[in-house]
This record gives structure tokens, C-alpha cells and sequence, in this order.
């Protein structure tokens, strides 16, 4: 008629559409609750796909059946009981009962599953029983002493104060319910949550890995040029994925002092002279970063120079670099297992070594070692003292991540 | 030590990567005549079946795998067979992955950028007993061990602690020296350098210190 709601129940029940209304009505002459019925079954009744073939068991009927005598059965002897106190207690509680059974009835087996489970962790079965048997007795006086208010006394108060006693037990047994709901909202959150890494890691690779690969493809004739390409993209991968500031420490990188750490610092100067060069640089890096000052970005630049030399000089397809920081100095070592050089024989015309190297760290306070002979590779060794302590970046490590579910 | 045998050394690859594992063995097989790869697996259930039927020398494991990766093959095949020798080979450079296999009992840890030559160095020597270190997993050991302010003090101070030369050692691997040259740059014999490097190892395997036990646990999949 109005939202279809007698049509449903109709449909659900496997009677004919006229009874229930016909029920309806009746229900709704006698005391009104027809229709608060109707109103809260359009409300919380979900919508069933038109589609929806039902066959009702003969077991299933046969226990509505039942149940509906049992309900009758109950009431009736309610009533018998009169005004007896017992009465009070048994009649309502006989309603509760009923009511609980059909819920659970009609409850779909993964439904009662759920429950079940539910049920159990929050404190055993001895509690739970405690939980129900509280519950019930609130609903069950609660009704009581509705029931009494309207029949004896009318007053506003007893009514108010008997609802919320129903209330109060509605809550009671319904906890497990409410504790499932607030877990599958959390379930939920955090799918949303796996969701979104799953996006961003995929836009990520699209953004790097697969354009590489397509370039590589283009470029397959020339091999230096794949290798350069193979090379960037790694380091790059490799950043996000490990680095600071890449895809594990995404939430870190609002630390602006994060950014400019003299170990990111050293791992852009061999990004670049491997781009540059072709070959590989890879730093490792021992104690606390530090944020770079003049002297440690002088420090930098002279590594840098260093590394480029042993590109340049050296005929070697990979190149060491060492940096050890300590609370009051920073040693960097560039080392190539190359062709090395008489240091007395470079011409005074290149000012790589003189000027860029030993000339950046003196003027900051730092001194340089060479050690090299023909044959023996190169290694130049960058002393920086640090007598202020610098300033740490954060810390290398940071504080444990929260443990992701598996 | 043991004496340079005649027998080639055998190896077993295990890599979820089937390209991969046949790139090893081809630049293994046709460069290296005294390592033979003699079997391979793809996953961790076939690794254990295979290393426990051909019983090789040494075992090159890849980091990450499905169905809990190289520690995992390292957890169910150590107790039957403890004469079996690990290396871990991975592209990773995460401390979390490098320490995770070293603590679950590999002697070594290479990258996959290694040069087929070099491997064959570094099977050669983790078959004879020794430790294979990279230098980032030098940088690694070193951090972990370093003393910074406010750490906790050790707890076994034979475990927990670095002696001054094996930190002169693990600095000098960091700076890509070979055994050699490290023997030469502290005047010590090159089998001087390889025990220093193996007690590392145990320590790093052994020691309780908080970044060692972190990195172990906090290994996560990509």
C-alpha cells in the first residue's frame, strides 16, 4: 500500500498478501501497534532483490508455526495467571523469549555463526549467561512495569523510566552485536587503508618503472644507453623502497631537516656521476646522518669530484664510497680498484684533484689523503672534523613502525 | 681449514624468478668450471624437498619469495641439514631483509648485481667456512654494533660487542677492500682477516642488540 512493507512480509512469511494486512489493521484498531509495527519494519527491513526466488522449507514452516503457538501459548497463560505476580514476570519474560527465538531464527546460519563468536571472547560463556539473564530480566521488567503503568496508573514517569529499563536490557543483549559492528568497521578502515598503498604503489611503478622499460625498448640498440637507464631506475626504485623519505617513510617527509641529510646528499652526487658516467656508485653509509652545513656540503662536492676522477681516470665499471659519521669528525673514502696514478706526474694543468677536491675541504677546516701507485687503484680518503657535534638528522633509524597485519 | 678438493663445489639455486635462476646457472656453468649448479627451485616447499634430496654444498637463496622467502627455507632446512652452507642473493638493500637472512643462519649476503665471477668467489668461500660480507652489509653490522649515546649498554659483552680489529676489519670490507688488501692495510694474515670476519658473523647471528633483533623481526614483504 504505502512502501510495499505488507507485500514484503507477505512475500518473507509465504502468506497471502490480504492476512497480513488484514493483520495489520486489526493490530492497529486494537492498540495502534500496527502501525508503529509497520513503521519500524519499513525502516529496518532491508530490500530484497525483485528477483529473489523463495522456497520456504516445510521444516521452516512448521517451526514458525510453533513458534507462533509457543507465543500464543505464552501470552494466554499470562493472562490466566491474572494479576498474580507471577504473572507479571513469566508473561513478559515468555514474550522476550519468544521474540529472542525468532530473532535467532530468522538469522541466516552465518549470521548465527557470527554471533556466536561474538559472543565468546567478550569474557566466556559465564558472562555471556550473566549478560543475557540481565538483559532479559531488564527487557522483561521493563515491559512489566509498562504494561502495569498503562493498565493501573497512567503516570508519565513510570513509563519513561520503564522504557528505559527496556532500553537498558535491549543494549545488554545486543553487546556481542555492537562489539562485531565496531570491528567490521575497523576491518573496513583498514582495507580502505590497504587499498590506497595498493594505488599509490601501482601509480608509483607506472610512473617509473614501466616508462624506463618502454624506453628501454626504444633504445635497445645502443647498450650504454640501456644500462644508464637500468642503472637511474634502480637507484631510483630503490629509494622509494628503502630510502628515507621514499615509500616506507612516506609519513616522514614532512621533516623538513629529513630532506637534506649529508647521506641523501652523497647518494644524489653518485646518482648523478653514475648517469653521467655509466657506471656503478654505490655509498654506504655508517652512524647518525647529519644535516648538511658549508662544510659538509663542501664535503660533498669534494666526494663528488673524487668519484667523478675515478669515472674519468680510472677505467673501472664501480666505484666504492664509504662515509663514516662520528659524534665529533666525517670520514668519506672514494675508492676505484682502477688503474691508479704517480700523484707526482699529473700536469699542472688539471685542477680536478688540487682545486676541487684538497682546496673545498681545506677552506672548511678538512684535510684530504690520497693513496694511490700505478696499478693499485685509487682511494682518496676526506677527513672532515666536526668539533660542533653537527646536527643530527632525526635519527638513521627510526623509532619501530607500528607492525602491519600480515 | 679445509684443503682446495678436486670435486666441484655443487650448488642449489633457489629464486621465485625462473629468468633469473637461469641467468645464475648459465653464467655460473659456462665462466666458473669448479661450481656446478645441480639443481633449482622456485618456491619454498621445492627448495627443502631438492636441497634435502641432492644435498649440495651450497645454496644460493633468494630474500624474498612467496610463503615466507629465504628465512623461511633457511628455518625448515637447518635442523635436518646443518652442513648445508647458505648465501643469501637479493636485490634488496633494506637492513631489515640483509640482517633477517644473516640471523637465520646464512654466512653471506651478496646483491644480485654481483658479477658472475664474484659469485663463484663468494660460493667458493662460504662452502670453505668463511663469511661473505658486502660492503653494505658491513655498513649494516657496524651500525648495529656502534655505540651511540643513550643506547642500552650490552647485555653479553662478548656477543654485544665488536673487538677494536674485527671493527678495523668490517670498516675496510665497508670500504670495498678485498681479504687481501685488508690483510695487507693491517699487517695481519689473510686467514687472520677471515676469523675476524667469521666471529662477526657469529655475533651478528647471535647478539641480542636491539637494532640486530629489530631489523630480524621487523622484516617486511614486498
Amino acid at each position: 500500500m504505502l512502501a510495499g512493507v505488507a507485500g514484503g512480509v507477505a512475500d518473507h512469511l509465504g502468506a497471502d498478501v490480504l492476512w497480513v494486512r488484514a493483520a495489520f489493521v486489526a493490530l492497529t484498531a486494537v492498540t495502534g501497534a500496527g502501525v508503529v509495527a509497520y513503521g519500524l519494519l519499513w525502516i529496518f527491513m532491508p530490500q530484497e532483490d525483485a528477483s529473489v526466488v523463495r522456497d520456504v522449507p516445510r521444516r521452516e514452516r512448521q517451526q514458525a508455526l510453533g513458534l507462533v503457538v509457543l507465543g500464543l501459548g505464552v501470552g494466554l497463560a499470562a493472562s490466566a495467571l491474572g494479576n498474580s505476580a507471577l504473572g507479571w514476570i513469566v508473561g513478559p519474560l515468555g514474550v522476550a523469549v519468544a521474540g529472542a527465538a525468532v530473532v535467532w531464527r530468522e538469522a541466516d546460519e552465518a549470521q548465527r555463526r557470527r554471533w556466536t563468536a561474538g559472543a565468546r571472547p567478550s569474557g566466556g560463556w559465564r558472562a555471556a549467561l550473566v549478560r543475557v539473564v540481565a538483559g532479559a530480566l531488564f527487557v522483561a521488567s521493563g515491559i512489566a512495569v509498562f504494561l502495569l503503568g498503562n493498565l493501573d496508573l497512567g503516570q508519565v514517569q513510570f513509563g519513561l523510566l520503564a522504557v528505559l529499563a527496556t532500553l537498558v536490557g535491549v543494549v545488554v543483549l545486543t553487546v556481542p552485536w555492537w562489539v562485531r559492528l565496531v570491528r567490521d568497521l575497523g576491518e573496513e578502515r583498514r582495507q580502505r587503508i590497504r587499498e590506497a598503498e595498493r594505488a599509490e604503489i601501482a601509480a608509483h611503478l607506472h610512473d617509473s618503472v614501466l616508462q624506463t622499460l618502454a624506453l628501454i625498448q626504444r633504445q635497445s640498440a645502443s647498450p650504454r644507453e640501456v644500462a644508464r637507464l637500468a642503472r637511474g631506475q634502480e637507484r631510483e626504485l630503490r629509494n622509494w623502497l628503502y630510502g628515507p623519505g621514499g615509500y616506507r617513510r612516506a609519513g616522514d617527509t614532512d621533516d623538513p631537516a629529513r630532506q637534506e641529510g649529508l647521506a641523501d646528499a652523497l647518494a644524489v652526487a653518485a646518482g648523478e656521476v653514475e648517469d653521467t658516467y655509466a657506471l656503478t656508485v654505490r655509498p654506504v653509509v655508517v652512524g647518525g646522518d647529519r644535516s648538511l652545513d658549508d662544510a659538509l656540503r663542501a664535503l660533498v662536492l669534494a666526494a663528488r669530484e673524487a668519484m667523478v676522477n675515478a669515472a674519468k681516470h680510472a677505467g673501472v665499471d664501480e666505484v666504492s664510497v664509504y662515509a663514516e659519521v662520528e659524534p665529533d669528525e666525517i670520514n668519506v673514502f672514494v675508492r676505484d680498484r682502477g688503474a691508479g696514478f704517480d700523484p707526482d706526474s699529473v700536469p699542472d694543468d688539471r685542477h680536478g684533484l688540487a682545486d676541487s677536491v684538497r682546496g673545498r675541504m681545506t677552506r672548511h677546516g678538512g684535510t684530504v689523503e690520497l693513496r694511490t701507485a700505478a696499478g693499485q687503484g685509487t682511494e682518496v680518503h676526506l677527513h672532515m672534523p666536526t668539533p660542533t657535534g653537527g646536527v643530527p638528522v632525526g635519527v638513521l633509524d627510526p623509532p619501530p613502525r607500528e607492525q602491519e597485519p600480515a | 681449514m679445509t684443503t682446495p678438493t678436486p670435486a666441484p663445489t655443487t650448488v642449489f639455486l633457489v629464486d621465485d624468478h625462473a629468468l633469473f635462476r637461469s641467468g645464475v646457472r648459465a653464467e655460473l656453468d659456462r665462466s666458473v668450471p669448479d661450481v656446478r649448479v645441480v639443481g633449482e627451485a622456485g618456491s619454498v616447499a621445492e627448495a627443502v624437498a631438492g636441497i634435502a634430496h641432492l644435498r649440495p654444498d651450497v645454496v644460493l637463496l633468494d630474500v624474498h619469495m612467496p610463503d615466507g622467502g629465504g628465512a623461511e627455507v633457511l628455518r625448515r632446512v637447518r635442523p635436518a641439514q646443518p652442513d648445508v652452507v647458505f648465501l643469501a642473493l637479493s636485490v634488496s638493500d633494506a637492513a631489515e631483509d640483509v640482517i633477517a637472512v644473516i640471523r637465520a643462519g646464512a654466512r653471506g649476503y651478496v646483491t644480485k648485481t654481483i658479477s658472475g665471477r664474484e659469485l663463484a668467489a663468494a660460493v667458493r668461500r662460504v662452502r670453505a667456512g668463511d663469511a661473505v660480507f658486502s660492503p653494505r652489509l658491513a655498513g649494516f653490522v657496524l651500525d648495529a654494533f656502534s655505540d651511540r649515546p643513550g643506547a642500552a649498554p650490552p647485555g653479553d659483552p662478548e656477543l654485544d660487542r665488536l673487538t677494536r680489529r674485527e671493527r678495523d676489519v668490517l670498516r675496510l670490507l665497508a670500504r670495498g677492500y678485498a681479504y687481501k688488501e685488508i690483510a695487507g692495510e693491517l699487517f695481519i694474515s689473510v686467514k687472520t682477516v677471515e676469523t675476524h670476519v667469521s666471529s662477526v658473523l657469529r655475533k651478528t647471528q647471535l647478539s641480542n642488540r636491539y637494532e640486530l633483533s629489530r631489523w630480524a623481526s621487523d622484516r617486511r614483504l614486498v
